[in-house]
């Protein structure tokens, strides 16, 4: 029997998340270099409506793996079900998306059945039959590559950005779909989630803006934001900031852009000291000019940034301040 | 309630780095620093004792210089101390070193066990929860609250793009910290000088030998990031820049 490529698809309350089609796209690169087969399986109650949905996908095969006990996600359930179904199917490589569900549980699953998961990877590639992972460390300073040291099957998880969900292929016609029903004892899952929920009211919603002056930790203290705000004024922008700051209480939660924050896409970012670590690049790394002040030169914010100043941005600011204030009289 | 507090050394933040000759590490001689997360996780662990009583343990696995981040949470308010003490720590893989930590607490009986959510290191954001299902507990990652209720804990997970969730969950269960989750305190001087009379246990590798297995994954070597965009540094004087980046500003970005 041919090698298979398992990627598991992620859905919550019936939507499928979209950042699963980048990691079918993965999975079709890996099955076109290995010439391994692909199937997809989705995991949850209820869930035939997104198996055909995947199944339009070039895959050879959709399971939806089904128990009422995945109905609302548990770690648990989800751990006890994936497992139950490799097991069985005995797939090479496992793929999901590197999201908050799947770091939950994903460990457990592969611990559970002795083996390990390389996780938040951006990409792969094959030298002499060997594949290797590409992720970052360091908080993105040195990418390194990672190879498989035990037995299939062998996890992976692909960060949020790292394939193209347009690249998706489409089948040319349907794959089949076989219902998997899982069994879930009662006594297995010990977790008792409610409802997601958000914090609060939005008061401003930076998606709209279309300049937006972003501070980092390497404004130091709270009073010097003072600055910050009179650069986003100078341009007619918003303030926003990475997580430290809002964690800190300098600028409210609902001006932090990242993976737990908004994401934006202005004609212009402007950075200042932030150092561009993955979780802060995928909410603003679709602005359509990127600038960023640090003092560090090898700080990651420089590797998407359009335009670089390696600098202290207490030297920076204020000259460019009155620069624009020349050319744009206050309005 | 009796708490681990799972902590990792890690190179302090604006460390130079530079990659060993091999390329497969960095060079170890950098300054290091507490994991931040780690850091959030061991207050939290010092708030629930101080609401409900207890003891917290503060446990790390790693090369002698690693036994500043237990001194310091010993000095910020940690009952006692666990030093897996040896330099090969750095190289077990996430499931190994969840087994070295599983071992050196076989004969503790802890209600909580904390670790941050990942490290600004590895980032594999995997060792809390291999460690549960290894003692096989439940777990919760990405906590951001943590309150008792009858004979469990109700914590907020937070979810992605500012969405958060409440679960309950019975205990001992293990948790992963998020960065924020608190206001970190500051070590006093009083503080520093009792922690060099609390308890600090010592667990060799070979003490531990037993319960590791091969690493499943290996880091073949690291590089520097390929660039995705095409960046150009501006250099001058800041008042050239300023005059420079204000050009790109009307000419480029076009939003003067
Ligand atoms: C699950 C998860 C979710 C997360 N969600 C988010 C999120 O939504 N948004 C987010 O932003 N982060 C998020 N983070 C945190 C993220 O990993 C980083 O820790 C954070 O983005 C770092 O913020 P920073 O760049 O401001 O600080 P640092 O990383 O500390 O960087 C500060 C930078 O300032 C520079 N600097 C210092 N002084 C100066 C000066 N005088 N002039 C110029 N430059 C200077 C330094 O060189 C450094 O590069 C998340 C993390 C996790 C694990």
């Amino acid at each position: 029997m041919a090698d298979t490529i398992l990627v598991v698809v992620e859905q919550r309350e019936g939507k499928l998340n979209r950042v699963s089609w980048e990691t079918i796209v993965a999975g079709q690169a890996l099955a076109r270099e290995t010439g391994w087969n692909l199937e997809a399986a989705v995991a949850g109650n209820n869930v035939s409506g997104l198996a055909s949905e995947v199944a339009a996908k070039a895959v050879t095969k959709v399971y939806a793996i089904e128990s009422p006990k995945l109905a609302t996600y548990t770690p648990d359930a989800f751990a006890a079900a994936l497992k139950q179904f490799i097991a069985s199917s005995q797939p090479k490589l496992v793929l999901m998306p590197h999201t908050y569900q799947v770091r939950d549980f994903i460990p457990k699953l592969a611990t559970a059945m002795g083996r390990t998961v390389i996780t938040d990877c951006i990409g792969f590639k094959k030298e002499k039959e060997i594949l290797l992972f590409t992720r970052q460390m360091f908080q993105g300073k040195f990418a390194a590559d990672v190879t498989f040291a035990g037995d299939p099957p062998w996890f992976v998880t692909f960060q949020n950005g790292a394939f193209r969900a347009d690249k998706i292929e489409s089948g040319a016609a349907a794959a089949p779909i076989e219902n998997v029903n899982i069994e879930i004892a009662d006594a297995v899952v010990r977790n008792r989630p409610e409802e997601a929920f958000k914090e609060a009211k939005q008061a401003v919603d930076l998606t709209q803006a279309s300049v937006i002056v972003a501070v980092g930790r390497g404004i130091k203290e709270q009073k010097n934001i003072e600055l910050a705000k009179q650069l986003a004024e100078a341009l007619g922008g918003e303030i926003a900031a990475s997580r430290p700051i809002c964690d800190s209480g300098w600028l409210p939660m609902d001006r932090q852009v990242g993976s737990s924050g908004q994401t934006v896409a202005p004609q212009l970012y402007l950075a200042l000291g932030i150092s561009g670590a993955i979780q802060h690049l995928v909410g603003m790394k679709g602005a359509r000019t990127i600038i960023a002040v640090n003092k560090d030169s090898e700080a990651p914010i420089f590797e998407i940034a359009d335009y670089a100043v390696v600098g202290n941005l207490f030297d920076i600011v204020p000259p460019l301040i009155e620069e624009i204030k020349k050319v744009k009289p206050a309005s | 309630m009796k708490i681990l507090v799972c902590m990792k050394q890690v190179p302090q933040k604006d460390a130079p780095l530079k990659l060993n000759e091999a390329g497969t590490w960095i060079r170890e001689d950098v300054s290091y620093e507490v994991n931040e997360p780690d850091a959030f996780a061991l207050e939290e662990a010092l708030r629930q004792k101080e609401k409900h009583g207890g003891e917290v343990v503060a446990i790390t696995a790693g090369p002698a210089r690693s036994q500043q981040v237990l001194r310091e949470a010993l000095a910020k308010g940690a009952d006692r101390a666990i030093h897996l003490e040896d330099a090969g720590f750095v190289g077990l893989d996430a499931l190994n070193v969840a087994r070295a930590l599983a071992a050196a607490i076989k004969d503790e009986q802890f209600d909580l066990i904390f670790t941050g959510l990942q490290s600004d290191d590895q980032g594999y954001a995997q060792t809390g929860v291999v460690l549960a299902e290894l003692l096989g507990w439940p777990h919760a990652t990405i906590i951001m609250q943590i309150e008792r209720t009858g004979d469990g804990i109700r914590v907020k997970r937070e979810l992605e793009a500012g969405f958060f969730q409440f679960v309950d969950m019975p205990l001992p269960a293990v948790l992963t910290i998020q960065s924020g989750i608190n206001k970190l305190r500051y070590a006093t001087l009083i503080g520093i000088k009792q922690a060099k009379n609390k308890p600090m246990r010592k667990v060799t590798m070979a003490e531990v030998q037993p319960a590791l297995g091969p690493n499943l994954q290996k880091v073949e070597r690291l590089h520097v990031p390929q660039k995705t965009r095409n960046t150009e540094f501006l250099e001058g004087a800041p008042a050239e820049i300023a005059k420079k980046l204000v050009d790109k500003l009307r000419n480029e970005a076009r939003v003067l």
